[in-house]
């Protein structure tokens, strides 16, 4: 583990005791993670890819193994505010406008009045919203209610962003223009990601690791370097590379499901 | 203006039945004076007498009509709108302990609500004292508790505004217990990532998103918290509010009395529950919620 770590996980488990039995919703996952990193987490559902990210955010215990986030444990980090966190739904506050759901958070951390204004527009020009402040969130699309949602988690300045399938409810136009805007985002803020799908082009596009994950238990079953550059068109999607790690990727998750498909 | 067709319609029918059942039952002391007169009865008179009785078994809508005009509009016209003898003034006691019991069920209700759903062992008790208090008759504990008042001193408009809360206070926990539990999981993990404190989560979240749930709830707590008062005002001997009307109508048998005093206490519930409608209207449009 060097200084650069982000997220280390140790032969980490968890376990859910259901009336059915006990759930390994995760078992000896361990994982590195170096800042600036952009790490896809896929598999099928029910391979622990959402647990382990929450994790990371504090919002699951693990039962067995250990995780440092910056190098302390998730619940510092937490406290430390250390993530922005983005759910599946853009979950914006119907009562307040797209400016005022960024200052959400700002509020609950104290930020003054004029620094809350600043970073509202600084966030939302840089999700490409500039002029939507006053809006409230049903005037705007699916796919723009995402991105405010992703501003809102840029906006307290985290160098963490966590993501569980924040596309997932989205067409797939409206993603692949996401997908693009996510890289050049990551690549301005210099942020560490951790992103996660169920879409391989999805994965292997925005990635520069890619863990491959599988169910019961919940568990790791290959961890992918991307050779793709850091500039990514849309169209790179149709070079040799993309499709052969592409490959890659569906035979780790055919592996992961052994005989039970 | 479409929807004016069928409510003309059903007031209509609601007039039509209510002229023929004041017929059939007041026909009986028509034929009955007919009788001790001596005289026997056509149909159209028998149809007019039933209607103008000084204390019919049923007033017609007319008759509840004037009485009501005259002690509202006529009063009013003379000058006397807040005389003893109008129903504005009575109206006006009923109101003034149905808003203070309202207000206080209110806020015990949402009071008990936040306990509930932040404290464990409240979550756990209060519920069903809650719900076995509004299994207690009205009509039994209410003269308790303006005896009870009365000893320790308490009088005149306090007691009734507290039997007004007894029955409003219900509605309002109920709902409010549900609405401040409406946010999902994911908003309040949400927060959890934001480290916000529990009171952040309260002012920002909870309550914001229980509105909806208090304002139907409010609308049921306005009209439980008129019933109160008007039964709050029968065992204080009768002497002002609508309720007061109501038992001085029936000691007295003056039918037309009780059923304008009636009367007057629907309207004063649908303006009150409309009002409650049209703020909700205004604050859920203004939080998106509507």
């Amino acid at each position: 583990m060097t200084t650069n770590t982000v997220i280390s996980a140790n032969d980490l488990s968890l376990t859910f005791e259901t009336n059915d039995g006990p759930v390994h919703a995760l078992k000896g996952v361990s994982l590195n993670i170096e800042k600036g990193d952009f790490v896809s987490f896929i598999g099928p559902s029910g391979c622990g890819k959402t647990t382990f990210l929450r994790c990371m955010a504090d919002l699951e215990h693990p039962t067995g193994g250990t995780i440092t986030v910056n190098g302390v444990s998730p619940q510092e980090a937490r406290r430390a505010r250390a993530y922005g966190y983005v759910f599946q739904a853009a979950g914006l506050y119907p009562w307040r406008s797209i400016g005022g759901n960024i200052r959400l958070p700002l509020e609950i951390m104290g930020y003054s009045k004029a620094e809350q204004d600043r970073r509202i527009k600084d966030v939302l020009a840089l999700v490409d919203l500039a002029g939507f402040e006053q809006k409230f969130p049903w005037q705007l699309s699916g796919g723009m209610q995402q991105r405010a949602s992703i501003a809102r988690a840029l906006a307290f300045d985290a160098d963490l962003l966590l993501m569980d399938e924040p596309f997932g409810a989205l067409d797939e136009i409206v993603r692949d223009h996401l997908n693009e805007q996510l890289l050049q985002l990551w690549d301005s803020t210099h942020k560490t990601i951790c992103f996660v799908t169920h879409s391989i082009p999805e994965a292997v596009y925005l990635s520069t690791k890619i863990v491959v994950m599988s169910p019961r238990p919940g568990r790791i079953t290959d961890v992918i370097e991307s050779p793709l550059p850091h500039e990514r068109p849309l169209d790179i999607r149709d070079t040799p590379e993309f499709i052969e790690i592409s490959h890659r990727v569906r035979d780790g998750l055919r592996a992961g499901h052994g005989d039970d498909v | 203006m479409r929807n004016i067709v069928p409510v003309l319609t059903v007031v209509a029918a609601i007039f039509a039945i209510w002229y023929a059942a004041a017929v059939a039952l007041n026909a009986p002391w028509a034929y009955n004076k007919a009788e001790r007169a001596g005289v026997s009865l056509t149909t159209s008179e028998l149809i007019s007498d039933t209607w103008s009785q000084q204390k019919p078994k049923l007033p017609a809508p007319h008759q509840v009509g004037a009485e009501l005009w005259n002690t509202t509009g006529e009063m009013v016209a003379k000058g006397r709108g807040f005389s003893k003898r109008s129903l504005i003034y009575h109206s006006w006691v009923t109101f003034s302990a149905t808003g203070l019991g309202f207000l206080l069920g209110t806020a015990l209700g949402i009071a008990l609500a936040i306990g509930i759903v932040y404290n464990r062992t409240m979550d756990m008790s209060v519920m069903p004292w809650v719900i076995a208090s509004q299994t207690i008759p009205i009509l039994a504990i209410a003269p308790m508790i303006i005896v009870v008042l009365n000893a320790v001193g308490i009088s005149g408009l306090l007691p009734k505004a507290m039997i007004s809360m007894y029955l409003s206070f219900f509605p309002v926990v109920v709902g409010m217990v549900k609405g401040l539990r409406s946010p999902g999981p994911m908003q309040l993990d949400q927060m959890r990532t934001w480290n916000a404190t529990p009171t952040q989560t309260f002012w920002k979240l909870r309550l914001p998103s229980s509105m909806p749930y208090l304002f139907t709830s409010l609308k049921i707590g306005m009209a439980a918290s008129l019933v109160g008062a008007i039964v709050g005002e029968l065992p204080t001997g009768a002497v002002a509010g609508l309720g007061a009307r109501l038992l001085a109508g029936s000691y007295y048998g003056q039918t037309i009395q009780i059923w304008s005093a009636l009367i007057m206490a629907a309207t004063l519930a649908a303006c009150l529950v409309g009002l409650i409608g049209l703020v909700q209207r205004i604050v859920l449009k203004r939080m998106g919620m509507a």
